[in-house]
């Protein structure tokens, strides 16, 4: 894991001393609001429906068990005993009060954390495929490139004001886990002619105008990253719409422009930064990556995880769920689902942070992963320490075997704390888990991503779900809109709004008649949701969406 | 044609904790939907939103709000106004166990 130069720490404890005489400036009155907001925002601090918010980065959604154990010690210090992991992989306290912001940052540069760039028109946190630097069907771990893309872009002075925010993520596997073509910037670790390097795209983005990111470069050098990006991001200050908040993003200047002429520009943009990077960056991306070396990984039997597997059928549903490959055939990848059915999406406890910390120190080397999905992943457990860890897990609300199940639920925080909000999307996301528990179907449905976003900027990436929901406010009454066969994998697809949307009491419904109809309607148990829509098209899914129109069409 | 005033309460958050407040008949903020003034004229409303806004040691984000009078005093109209009056609805947290 990344450890903070004296140049970080420096800098992170002089943004908490400035924000501190900033809080203190705004609550002497000597600020306004109009003056604060700005400098809040630019240390996460939202201010919500019922409360403050604060938005902490956990650049690629790496975290160490120490930093773990801070999150909980602050969630129970200063909220309410909780915090909540989000699509981007951030850790968000829901109620911490404006004198106390500054102590919670003063504690989060004591474990190397901090919230700057969390919010904001700037280059926000980086993140990564959340198996990073473990899963076995990776090319390199592209966690020590996020980590040089975020020292290259935190209080990057050119980028300081941009037309609107600007996302960038990096996965290093084919199998895309970090949904890159959804960003503003996406890389992709390839590999050409034996020498390593990026497919670079750009222009992704969900919210009210949901894109799929283009590719600019089929292959860009390893050296070449910085001073490319550089001039991605230059470009669009340039160009990008400042006179229209809802066209600002860079999505909608390459669809404006074109790719081809953004790619002209973008490529001009380059030949005259590139000079400007002597190769020192390429000296500190080799320190970096010296510091995400895989752990030294035990070797011995794996005995006890085969009894397990063989004999205990709860431990075998866990392990075909929440297991995925690891690059050393004796190890797993543990993802812990934050989805017991009926809990809020990405919620954990004081004390389940604590344990999870606990367990990560035990058992895979004192590294935690936050995923997009909203769940915290073990990277690095021997086989043979599965059957303790799930016993652990289980016994604190943690051993849901759900990962990638219709349960496994991304959803935003929605009305019950967004002020951006139209409609309530934690409550929808809980109803619909218990009732699929209640129905005992979602190891017979198989893969299946329901999102669901509580409004338009889609930060529950509803427009990738396979099923996704968004909720809306129409005439004064929270109305949930369905859109089918989205897809946030390497094979990425928007999905189709299916038609008029559903009362909050009868979403929950229309999802479980949109699921039972797909198991009719499959071809066989390997046919995922997904791929069945795809081959039969709308129809039979609208037909089960509005069986009132089809009575009606029969008639 | 402008539409026609539908009775309102001026709402804001606190400074401090960001807790949800309403403006009473005495000019003072008060955590509770039910002791708020409840304007039905729109020339005062707008004239308690400005001398609102200006406290801004107290309070963050004012704005009218449409509500209703009740048996207990007046209660809000839309559900976003209801969710801020309660608290979020996953957890018993905010108003609907502080009040």
């Amino acid at each position: 894991m990344y450890h903070y130069t004296d140049f970080d720490e420096a800098f992170v404890r002089s943004r908490v001393a400035q924000f501190r005489a900033q809080v203190e400036r705004r609550i002497d009155g000597a600020l306004t609001e109009d003056e604060f907001k700005p400098l809040r925002l630019m240390n996460g601090l939202y201010l919500q429906l019922h409360a403050y918010m604060l938005r902490v980065a956990i650049p690629y959604g790496t975290v160490s068990s120490a930093q773990m154990r801070q999150l909980a010690w602050i969630a129970e210090t200063y909220d309410k005993g909780y915090g909540h992991f989000t699509t981007r992989q951030n850790i968000q306290f829901n109620w911490p009060a404006l004198r106390d912001v500054p102590d919670i940052l003063e504690a989060l540069a004591d474990v190397q954390m901090h919230a700057i760039q969390t919010s904001g028109n700037c280059i926000r946190n980086v993140t990564a495929d959340h198996f990073a630097g473990a899963a076995a069907d990776e090319l390199a771990d592209p966690r020590p490139v996020a980590e040089l893309l975020r020292q290259w872009s935190t209080d990057h002075p050119e980028f300081q004001f941009l037309p609107r925010k600007f996302k960038i993520a990096v996965t290093g596997a084919a199998a895309d886990r970090a949904v890159i073509r959804s960003h503003d910037i996406g890389l992709q670790i390839v590999e050409q002619d034996g020498e390593q390097g990026f497919k670079v795209i750009v222009g992704g983005g969900l919210g009210r105008t949901p894109m799929i990111g283009k590719v600019i470069r089929e292959f860009l050098p390893r050296a070449d990253l910085l001073p490319y990006c550089e001039a991605i991001v230059h470009t669009y200050n340039r160009l990008g719409r400042r006179d229209n908040k809802y066209k600002a993003r860079v999505k909608i200047t390459v669809h404006e422009h074109g790719i081809e002429a953004i790619r002209a520009d973008v490529e001009k943009a380059f030949r005259r930064i590139r000079p400007e990077f002597s190769g020192v960056d390429q000296e500190m991306l080799a320190g970096i990556e010296a510091q995400f070396a895989t752990p030294s990984l035990r070797s011995g039997a794996t005995t006890a995880y085969d009894t397990a597997y063989q004999g205990d059928p709860v431990f075998r549903a866990w392990a075909d769920t929440n297991l995925t490959a690891h690059k050393d055939a004796d190890h797993a990848i543990v993802t812990i689902s934050l989805k017991a059915h009926g809990a809020t999406p990405g919620d954990a406890t004081a004390d389940q942070m604590r344990l999870m910390a606990d367990l990560a120190e035990a058992h895979s080397h004192g590294e935690l992963r936050i995923s997009h999905e909203q769940n915290v992943i073990l990277p690095h457990v021997h086989k043979a320490d599965l059957p303790t860890l799930h016993a652990a897990l289980s016994g604190a609300g943690l051993g849901t075997a759900n990962v990638g199940l219709a349960s496994d639920i991304i959803a935003c925080p929605g009305m019950d704390y967004c002020a951006l909000a139209t409609a309530r999307s934690i409550p929808v996301a809980q109803e619909i888990a218990t009732r699929i528990d209640e129905l005992k179907i979602e190891h017979e449905v198989g893969a299946l991503k329901i999102k669901i976003s509580g409004c338009i900027n889609a930060c529950g990436h509803h427009h990738v779900g396979h099923i996704g929901i968004l909720g809306l406010d129409r005439a004064g009454v929270e109305n949930y809109q369905i859109t089918l066969g989205g897809d946030h994998t390497e094979t990425a697809a928007i999905g189709t709004r299916m038609g008029p949307g559903f009362a909050a009491d009868d979403v929950v419904p229309a999802i479980e008649r949109l699921i039972l109809a797909y198991l009719d309607l499959r071809d066989s148990a390997d046919e995922t949701f997904l791929e069945t829509f795809r081959r039969l098209g709308d129809a039979p899914f609208k037909a089960a969406l509005y069986p009132e129109t089809r009575a009606r069409h029969a008639a | 044609m402008s539409r026609a005033f539908t009775p309102k309460v001026v709402t804001a958050n606190a400074l401090i904790e960001g807790d949800v407040v309403y403006l009473t008949a005495t000019g003072e903020w008060t955590r509770r939907h039910d002791q708020a003034r409840l304007f039905t004229e729109q020339q005062a409303a707008e004239a308690a939103l400005s001398a609102a806004s200006l406290q801004v040691a107290d309070v963050v984000g004012v704005y009218l709000a449409d509500a209703t009078e009740g048996a207990t005093g007046p209660q809000p109209d839309h559900f976003r106004e209801r969710f801020r009056a309660t608290g979020p609805s996953n957890y018993a947290h905010g108003k609907q166990v502080d009040l």
